[in-house]
Order: structure tokens, then C-alpha cells, then sequence
């Protein structure tokens, strides 16, 4: 069997100064929790927002859920002591705000380097993911996503980047194609994960979830959400059809099965089945699994 | 002091109030002797029952020290009947009166001073709020402890004679002369009179208030000028905006809503959830947000409820509107919009306490309900639930109708955060029982879900439907892993309420708070 990738379906912005929501935010289930040291929090308590977080992830069982920690962005006097603050606590995954060069990345991925060192911890231990905000970030996508093997996913900041292209953000979302596009393509092509923006009006089920199809469409393997409500609009979206997990449950047993057998050549209802196929197969199994075998009701 | 059946201490003989039997069982207690009747009189031969103020009802009332008056609470926080009625009291010079209110509200801490110069000497209640509940707990006030008592378990002690009601005085938004009276029209219209009912019926002495005289007959009739001896007409008895006290809206707490569509997956797994299944909502926001859940799944599915029971919102009536109900059975309503239904929709009726909940009456809808919610302050490994007092041991709530519909409905669930202000809800025993475990079925919380295990059958349906449950020790460690384990409350022996099963039993003490 393949290995699974891990779902990033949800990612839930959680506030680093909100202890009650960091208590709470695994209940919801999303793939990954992002505690938040950037936007949600004020200058004046960044320190104390970084301290809340570490004793969180030394302290909490957050489940099966990733932890990340969206950290303040390289050119901030908060950066360095973010990293060396969070790395010796293990987020599996530090989301740098901001990111317009792969040198962003590099740096990065040099500094947690080096604070793994301190902390004697082996080297990758913590991931990154970047989240790409501007103009020149979408520019340079491409190189930003093969810039580390650190680099786990790329997300997109639509709030920032239409501020950066002098232009407003619609509900028809044409101003941001492109640059959600540029995204995924970057992303796919390194093999890492496209992670889609933010939809703020936590008001608008119907238009989150057409936004969630969208961007399901347009590639990405998941979106940040920013309320607890949407997260599972998002699995809910995600979920493959009860025929789509047939199929895929198919070609994954004559997969098995030509393993088993040394067959060279395998076919599912007439069909070739070769290794993309099979891994979408994986894909969509997994995340049946991780959608559940209840009935989920929509909150 | 003897143990009860749950293992709780409680008292054989109080002073001033008599002997006590311990609580031995839900169904224990076989009802015995006859109704209580209330004396023989006339109305004046004018027929005109209507007197010129609150002060001359009660002189004509007879009212005088020692007595026992009672109000209905469907004001809620909004009351302004209590209050006026007691400064009367006090003015006309009558003290050691028993206050039995079918609930008291933080609006009447204004009856402290009343309390503490002896005008007011005991209290039976339901529940308590505010400074008053406060004072109650830590002080010895009183020359005995408050007698708590759910609504069925009000309406049985009343219809017994056990509760003797010298004095009603029972507001009314709408009334006549003769003292038809209803709650549905006027400008301070509140809804039903469902608990008022009982003491209209048992009382020596019934004073309709109202700030509303309209002309004869007060159309609908809720409690008839048959029962009423004497009618008084005031500026105001209450502040409608008073009764939206607590959650009647739908929430938007996402952890509510979360253990909301837990709750709906477990009804749906239970084998309740049926065409005609009868349903109580309860007021809390996850309450109604389930009612919410439900009526989704009665839309895709077309499946149709029977009747709804206990109090009325908006939400539950809008449900009747469109059908997904057949019928509202009415004690209590809990917003405007629910009062507005119950004045214009005919299957919107009223019930009174002891319809709704009366273990010892010959049938109530308490015991023929298919599925309800309930809430909890507190709940412990042995499922019993406290509604009543904080996790600083403080009267802060109500026993309402928790025990009542708990003893007879098919399902009964218990929703509530794991923890609390800090606390864990799950404890190893509450502070107060109000409700015994073996009347809970399961547990609904963000972090789990726990079956009591008297319950196989249910648990077993739950884990063919893929809910996983786990047990609610467990439920207990995940809360105190956050939380820490609570130091036990510091609290002296002294009691100062004394909590009655409904049918009349001891269940429990509260413990003076140091």
C-alpha cells in the first residue's frame, strides 16, 4: 500500500493570546491548527502570545491535528525570537507571513537550522509552510516552492495580495484567479501542498462553501479557515462521493493485488491503471477515512 | 440525618418544618390520601370582585402573620409583582410570612431587607438567582431552610395539601372584573399560566393582578373567575423584555453548536427519532440549536414530530408554524414570539404544572415525552446532575423541570461543555443532586460522549451507528487534564435549603457556603 499523505484539508487560525480557543480549537477536527502570532496579535502582546503558545504545545493535547504556528514575517523585530521561542516546543510546522523570495526561505530554514542545533533536536525536525501575500511572492512561487525541504505547503493571502495589486477583493474572485493558480501550480509541481486564503465573512455559509468548491477546483488541498464553523464546510466539500470511494477502493485492491501476484500490468473495468491513478485512489480513501463514517452534521 | 438511596445525607426532622422521608427511587413513593380542597365561598352578591389597590386585597385577603403567599414566575426576570406585594406586606405591619413562588429571580434580591427583618421567615421556591441566592447560601437568614422543589414536584405538594397556599396573588397581562384572566393580551402579555394554574386551583385565597382590566369575559380564559376571590388593577405587574431572561436565541458558539450536532447524531442513532416522536427543546442555545439540526434532518427526510412539551420559544413554535410539529403543550413561555403563538395559534395550548409534570397525578406529559435535553452545571460519575447550585456551591439556578421530565422520557440527553468557567463539569459526586444518573441516559459534551451503562441497548445502537462513545470517568480525566481537580468546597454543616425529589422525598441538602 502507499504511503498516506497527510491531510490539509482545514487549517484553523486559532489567536496566540486566546487561551480558550487554543483549549478548544481541536474540537472542531480540522487537519491542522495554526496558532497565530502574526495578525491576531497585538504588538504590545506579541511576547506574551509567543509564551501562551509555547506552554500550549509543551502542555496540550491537541489530538491528531498538525500544529502550526503562523509566525511574524522575516523583516519584524518579533521573527528571530519567534523561532527560537517555538522551535525547542516542536510545532510540526512554522508558517512564515510574507514570504516574497525564496530568499525568505532560505534564511528561514538556516535560522530554524540552527535553533534545532541549540535545542538537540535533528535537523528538518520542524517544517515550514509559506504563505505568499504579494504580488512579488506570486511572481516568485515557483522558486519560493522548491526553495527547502522544509517546505511542506504554500498558502495563499488574498486580504494582502489584492492590497498589493491595488485592486479589491469581489465575491466573484476574478481579481485573485491568477494568483491562486500560480499557487497551486508552484505547489504542485514541488510536490508540496497549495493551501487556499481566507474567506473573513464567517456569516456567508453559502458563499464560503461556493468560495471551498473553488478552490477545490482549482487545486488546492485545503483552505485556512478562520471560525471554527467552517471547518466543516470544508471536510463536507472535500468528501468524495460514496461512488468516488468505490472506484478508488477498486483500484487500489488490484494494486494490492498485482503487488501480490508481481503482475506488471493492471486494469479496473478495462481501464490501464498506472501510478497517478493510483495514487488519487489513495487520496480519496484517505480522505474518506478522515471524513468519518457518520453522517456529519454541517455546523 | 439519614443516607438516601444516591448516598446522600439528608435530614429526618426539620425544625419548623416537619418530619422528612429520605429519597428511596424514582417511581419509590406511592400517593396516598386525597387533594386538598380549598374552603366554601361566595363571591360579593354585587359580584364585583374588584378592589382598589394591592394593600386592600390583602386586608381582604385575611392575610396575616404566619401566612403562606405564592406568585407564578412567568416574568421572570421581569417581575415586578413579588417585590410590590411583599413591601405592602411589610408596611401593614404582617411578618413570618412563607414565601412560595414557583420561582425567584435576581429581580427580587429587592426582598433582602424583607428577609432580614423577619416579614419573610421561610421560602419553598424552585430555584434562586442573584444577591438573594447568595445571601441565602452564606447566611442563615431564614428560621428554616429553603425547600426546593421541581415544578411537578410544586404542583403535587400544592394538589396534596403538603404546600398550603393562604394567599395567590397571580399577575395577570389581561383580566376582568370577575377575574377571568389570561397572559396572552396586553402590553406586558408574558404567555402562559401554567404554573399560576395550580395555586388558582389549591389556594384559600386567589388575588388576580393585572395592569390590564378589559371588559368582561377576559377571552381566553387561563385561570376562571370560579377560582379568583378578589381582582386589582396596577400601573404594571412586569417588564416583557423581563422574560427573554437566559438563552432563547439560536447560538453561534461554535463549541455549542458542535456538541449541538453530537446530540443530533445520538437522537438520530437512538431509535426516538420517529414519525409523531415527542420532544422537548429546553432553552439553552445548544437546546435550540438542536431543534435547529432536527428540523434540517425532518426537512430532507419528511419526517413528522407529534407534540412539543415543557416551556415554548420562538424557534420550537415556528417549528408547530410550519408543520414539523402537530402540537405545543405549554407551561411556560420563553420569548415574545412564543408568547405571540401561543395567543394566535390554535394548537398552541397552555398545561398546567401539573399537567406538564405531577409524578402523582394520573397522567402527565412528562411521562409520555420521546426525547428532551437538559442541561447541567455539574454531572457526576454516577450521571446525577446539578442544576441548582455553582461549582462555588452558591444557589444559582433552578430545579425547573429537570427531575420531572428526567423520571418519564425515553431519551434523555445531557448536553454541556466539559468545562466550565474553568471547572470540569464531570466530578466525581455534584454538590447538589437534583436529578438521579439512573434518569440520565447520555452525556453530550465537545470532548466525547459518554452512555450510561444502565443504557446498553442505547449504546449499542450508538456504536452501530459509528458514534463513538467513551466512558464518562474518561470524560472526567480529559476535563481535569485541562482543568485540574477542584479542591473540594469549604462548607459548614449547616443547611440551608433542603431539595425534595418531586415526589416529596429528600434527594438532597444544600450546605451553608463559608
Amino acid at each position: 500500500m502507499l504511503m498516506s499523505k497527510r491531510l490539509r484539508r482545514s487549517m484553523l487560525f486559532v489567536p496566540g493570546n486566546n487561551p480558550a480557543l487554543i483549549i478548544d480549537a481541536a474540537v472542531f477536527s480540522p487537519d491542522s491548527i495554526i496558532l497565530d502570532l502574526e495578525d491576531a496579535v497585538a504588538v504590545d502582546q506579541k511576547d506574551a502570545a509567543r509564551e501562551l503558545v509555547v506552554r500550549a504545545l509543551q502542555t496540550l493535547d491537541f489530538g491528531n491535528c498538525e500544529l502550526c504556528v503562523r509566525i511574524n514575517g522575516r523583516h519584524t523585530p518579533f521573527f528571530a525570537d519567534d523561532i527560537r521561542a517555538l522551535v525547542p516546543a516542536r510545532p510540526h510546522v512554522l508558517r512564515l507571513a510574507m514570504v516574497e523570495s525564496p530568499e525568505d526561505i532560505i534564511y528561514t530554514d538556516q535560522f530554524i537550522d540552527h535553533c534545532e542545533r541549540e535545542a538537540g533536536l535533528p535537523s528538518g525536525s520542524v517544517k515550514l509552510m509559506a504563505s505568499i501575500e504579494t504580488a512579488r511572492g506570486v511572481t516568485n512561487a515557483a522558486k519560493i516552492a522548491v526553495s527547502s525541504p522544509r517546505l511542506i505547503a504554500i498558502s495563499f493571502g488574498a486580504e494582502d495580495f489584492t492590497h498589493s495589486i491595488q485592486s479589491e477583493r469581489t465575491a466573484q474572485g476574478q481579481e485573485l484567479l491568477f494568483a491562486r493558480s500560480a499557487v497551486v501550480l508552484a505547489a504542485r509541481a514541488a510536490g508540496i501542498d497549495p493551501i487556499d486564503t481566507v474567506y473573513s465573512n464567517i456569516d456567508d455559509e453559502p458563499g464560503f462553501r461556493a468560495d471551498v468548491k473553488a478552490a477545490k477546483q482549482l487545486g488546492f488541498a485545503g483552505k485556512s479557515c478562520v471560525h471554527p464553523r467552517q471547518v466543516a464546510i470544508v471536510h463536507d466539500v472535500y468528501r468524495p462521493t460514496s461512488d468516488e470511494v468505490y472506484k478508488a477502493e477498486r483500484v487500489l485492491a488490484a494494486y494490492a493485488d498485482a503487488l501480490q501476484k508481481g503482475t506488471g500490468v493492471i486494469s479496473v473495468d478495462g481501464r490501464m491503471v498506472d501510478g497517478p491513478i493510483v495514487a488519487k485512489a489513495q487520496r480519496i480513501v484517505d480522505i474518506a477515512r478522515a471524513a468519518g463514517s457518520g453522517r456529519g452534521v454541517q455546523v | 440525618m439519614t443516607t438516601n438511596a444516591i448516598g446522600r445525607s439528608v435530614p429526618l426532622f426539620v425544625q419548623n418544618l416537619g418530619n422528612f422521608k429520605p429519597y428511596a427511587g424514582v417511581f419509590a413513593t406511592t400517593p396516598t390520601g386525597n387533594h386538598h380542597a380549598t374552603p366554601i365561598r361566595r363571591s360579593p352578591s354585587t359580584g364585583n370582585k374588584l378592589l382598589p389597590s394591592i394593600r386592600e386585597s390583602i386586608l381582604a385577603s385575611g392575610l396575616k402573620s404566619g401566612m403562606t403567599i405564592s406568585f407564578h414566575h412567568s416574568f421572570r426576570n421581569g417581575d415586578m409583582l413579588v417585590n410590590m406585594v411583599v413591601n405592602e406586606i411589610a408596611s401593614l405591619g404582617i411578618r413570618d410570612i412563607t414565601l412560595a413562588p414557583s420561582s425567584l429571580q435576581s429581580v427580587h434580591s429587592a426582598l433582602l431587607p424583607h428577609i432580614r427583618s423577619g416579614v419573610i421567615s421561610a421560602i419553598t421556591t424552585s430555584g434562586l438567582r442573584g444577591e438573594l441566592a447568595e445571601v441565602l447560601t452564606r447566611e442563615l437568614p431564614l428560621k428554616s431552610p429553603v425547600v426546593i422543589r421541581s415544578h411537578g414536584g410544586r404542583a403535587r405538594a400544592i394538589e396534596s395539601g403538603e404546600l398550603r397556599i393562604d394567599v395567590a396573588f397571580l399577575g395577570a397581562s389581561a383580566a376582568d372584573v370577575y377575574g377571568n384572566m389570561n397572559g396572552v393580551h396586553g402590553s406586558t402579555a408574558f404567555g402562559s399560566l401554567g404554573y399560576a394554574m395550580v395555586d388558582a386551583q389549591y389556594a384559600n385565597c386567589v388575588v388576580a393582578v393585572t395592569d390590564n382590566l378589559v371588559p368582561y369575559p377576559a377571552i381566553p380564559i387561563s385561570i376562571p373567575q370560579t377560582q379568583v376571590d378578589y381582582v386589582v388593577r396596577v400601573d404594571k405587574i412586569g417588564d416583557p423584555a423581563g422574560i427573554m431572561t437566559g438563552a432563547t436565541r439560536l447560538t453561534r458558539d461554535p463549541l455549542e453548536l458542535f456538541i449541538a450536532a453530537q446530540a443530533t447524531r445520538v437522537i438520530e442513532a437512538s431509535g426516538y427519532f420517529n414519525e409523531g416522536f415527542s420532544f422537548q427543546a429546553g432553552t439553552g442555545g445548544a437546546s435550540l440549536a438542536v431543534a435547529k439540526f432536527l428540523k434540517e434532518r425532518m426537512a430532507e427526510t419528511g419526517l413528522r414530530g407529534g407534540f412539543c412539551t415543557g416551556g415554548s420559544t420562538g424557534y420550537v413554535c415556528e417549528m408547530l408554524h410550519e408543520g414539523y410539529f402537530s402540537a405545543i403543550l405549554d407551561t411556560q413561555c420563553f420569548d415574545l414570539a412564543a408568547v405571540e403563538s401561543l395567543r394566535t395559534h390554535p394548537r398552541h395550548v397552555e398545561m398546567s404544572a401539573s399537567f406538564y409534570a405531577n409524578p402523582h397525578s394520573k397522567a402527565c406529559t412528562a411521562h409520555i415525552t420521546d426525547i428532551m435535553m437538559l442541561g447541567a452545571t455539574e454531572i457526576d460519575t454516577a450521571y446525577n446532575v446539578n442544576v441548582l447550585t455553582g461549582s462555588d456551591g452558591i444557589m444559582m439556578g433552578a430545579s425547573g423541570g429537570h427531575s420531572d421530565t428526567a423520571a418519564g422520557t425515553k431519551l434523555r440527553l445531557v448536553t454541556a461543555p466539559l468545562i466550565r468557567g474553568r471547572f470540569p463539569i464531570v466530578v466525581d459526586k455534584v454538590h447538589t443532586v437534583i436529578t438521579p444518573g439512573e434518569c440520565i441516559d447520555v452525556l453530550v459534551t465537545e470532548r466525547g460522549i459518554a452512555v450510561n451503562p444502565l443504557q446498553k441497548a442505547l449504546a449499542e445502537r450508538l456504536k452501530q451507528a459509528g458514534i463513538e462513545t467513551v466512558t464518562i470517568e474518561e470524560l472526567q480525566w480529559r476535563a481535569e487534564k485541562l482543568t485540574g481537580r477542584p479542591e473540594p468546597l469549604p462548607q459548614s454543616e449547616d443547611i440551608v435549603a433542603l431539595v425534595e425529589y418531586r415526589d416529596g422525598t429528600l434527594i438532597d441538602v444544600v450546605r451553608r457556603v463559608i
